[in-house]
């Protein structure tokens, strides 16, 4: 479970997020909508580490991350699994090389023993035929797939995904939320997924956050989302007719 | 304005320095990366230095030899003037900054593009130390940068004794006579302990130059740019340095 409160961030004269607080439990996919320019991104890498707020604190499973001391967080960060928007595969590596990435660096794990594991998690993300190819001789579908497979394969408590769909086509996109969504519910991992993708947001969202101009503007679930009066949330979510139809007929059904 | 902002990115540098020798990556892994920084910075690096280094000493040789137009001037000097402008000065400076070209841009290009596709990112996000992780393998690669000046100097001499002898310009008990005059073997520690200082610059300010940029691909292309002219100009400054306090 990973606890925020109060957290705020700012660059330059900028505040970008203005104290956000919120909790993501294990076991569900959480996803953070909102806007570009809405701080999504920002409160995100906030998560992981990569940007550090003025104010606020972040915990996981208890632990305030900004009280860690630097081998501390070293060792956190061991226990998360990011899915990059680009996949972010070391393209010197084969995709072999790539999954069993973490196992070499923080296990004493033996050649075999590694080679085992990777073989399991290539399978879970049913890449097939790949393992000796490099990130440059995959489609981007598989790209995200191998991605995935490296995020997981240390057995991580928390993985984020930062825009895990983007640049796939509809079905595959759907493909990838749903692997993410089984990995969740399959390992109790504690997902936070960074997207703007709305048929994510209607599929896989047991847990929303809706961020605008750095404020949390709107929390709940993927049910609810059909059901708010939040005009923030329904002139963002609800923006194609397509989209508006099917909060009309989601409605329709659950008043019969 | 444009002093702090120097200041603050030399302060970032020796901060980066530091970096790279705390939270060491696994040995296994580093051996790994040691052995194909090798293959990538020295062993790619042969051909070129082999090839400048024979031709440039050759001209060294032909260019003395046609500037001693007094018969009184003994021959065996062209054999020592092109020991000492290959021992001392060619081999070590100036194979280090085409060096600072071709490893340089190498090394920022390839950890800027780790930079641009987040892959860096990935490593840290993982718990990893980057800095070590990607700069300390180009470092102990480098350790072996004396061995390619030694066969510069080797083939720099070889080249300009070739063009001396073959272009009938001084016989080769001439040239050989010349390079065995007034030998002071200083001499070579001095451009040894040069190339080792140089060899430090080349891994570290490249790898800066990577690892801190920011933006896209064309970037990229500009951060080699920048790297290479700062890469020279401070092998240029600790040449003079180094100079300074070693021979004077």
């Amino acid at each position: 479970m990973i606890e925020v409160k109060n957290l705020e961030k700012t660059f330059g004269d900028q505040k970008v997020l203005k104290g956000i607080s919120t909790r993501f439990e294990a076991g569900q996919t959480n996803l953070i909508i909102g806007q570009s320019g809405s701080g999504k991104t920002v409160f995100l890498k906030s998560l992981l580490g990569i940007h550090t707020p003025e104010a606020g604190t972040i915990s996981f499973d208890g632990r305030i991350y900004s009280a860690l001391d630097k081998d501390e967080k070293r060792e956190l960060r061991t226990e998360i699994g990011m899915v990059f928007q680009g996949s972010a595969l070391f393209d010197s590596m084969t995709v072999e090389e790539n999954v069993g990435f973490p196992l070499k660096m923080f296990t004493n794990k033996t050649a075999e023993e590694i080679k085992e594991r990777v073989n399991v998690v290539i399978d879970r993300v049913n890449l097939v035929n790949a393992n000796h190819k490099k990130p440059s001789e995959i489609s981007g579908g598989m790209q995200k797939r191998v991605a995935i497979a490296r995020a997981i394969v240390n057995n991580p408590k928390y993985l984020f995904c930062d825009e895990p769909n983007s640049g796939l086509d509809p079905k595959t996109a759907i493909v990838i939320d749903n692997l993410i969504q089984e990995i969740t519910q399959e390992y109790n991992i504690t997902t936070v997924i960074n997207t703007h993708d709305m048929n994510s947001v209607m599929e896989i969202g047991e847990k929303i956050v809706f961020l605008k101009n750095g404020l949390l503007e709107w929390e709940g679930s993927k049910h609810e989302i059909f059901k708010t009066n939040n005009e923030a949330v329904t002139d963002f979510v609800y923006s194609s007719e397509l989209f508006k139809k099917v909060r009309k007929m989601y409605l329709e059904e659950d008043n019969r | 304005m444009m002093l702090i902002r120097y200041l603050s990115q030399i302060g970032r540098y020796f901060i980066m320095l530091k970096e790279i020798f705390s939270k060491p990556t696994k040995w296994s892994m580093m051996k790994q990366l040691i052995l194909k920084e090798i293959d990538d910075l020295i062993i790619d690096s042969l051909g070129i230095v082999s090839f400048i280094s024979f031709f440039v000493g050759g001209v060294v040789a032909i260019q003395t030899a046609l500037n001693l137009t007094n018969p009184l001037i003994p021959k065996y000097l062209i054999g020592f003037a092109t020991r000492q402008s290959v021992i001392l000065e060619f081999a070590p400076t100036f194979i280090s900054i085409i060096m600072a070209g071709k490893m340089g841009s190498f090394i920022t290009s390839s950890i800027g593009t780790m930079r641009v596709t987040e892959q860096i990112d990935a490593l840290e996000v993982m718990g990893v130390n980057a800095v070590n992780y990607l700069v300390f393998p180009k470092i102990i690669a480098l350790l072996l940068y004396p061995f390619v000046i030694g066969l510069s100097m080797f083939l720099g001499i070889l080249g300009g004794w070739i063009a001396a002898v073959y272009g009938g310009f001084a016989s080769s008990p001439e040239f050989i006579t010349g390079l065995q005059e007034d030998f002071i073997p200083f001499h070579i520690a001095y451009a040894f302990i040069k190339t080792i200082s140089f060899a430090l610059i080349l891994a570290t300010i490249p790898s800066f130059h990577g690892f801190y940029m920011k933006g896209g691909a064309l970037e990229v292309g500009k951060a080699s740019t920048v790297s290479f002219v700062w890469t020279s100009v401070v092998i240029i400054l600790v040449n003079y340095i180094l100079t300074q306090l070693l021979l004077s």
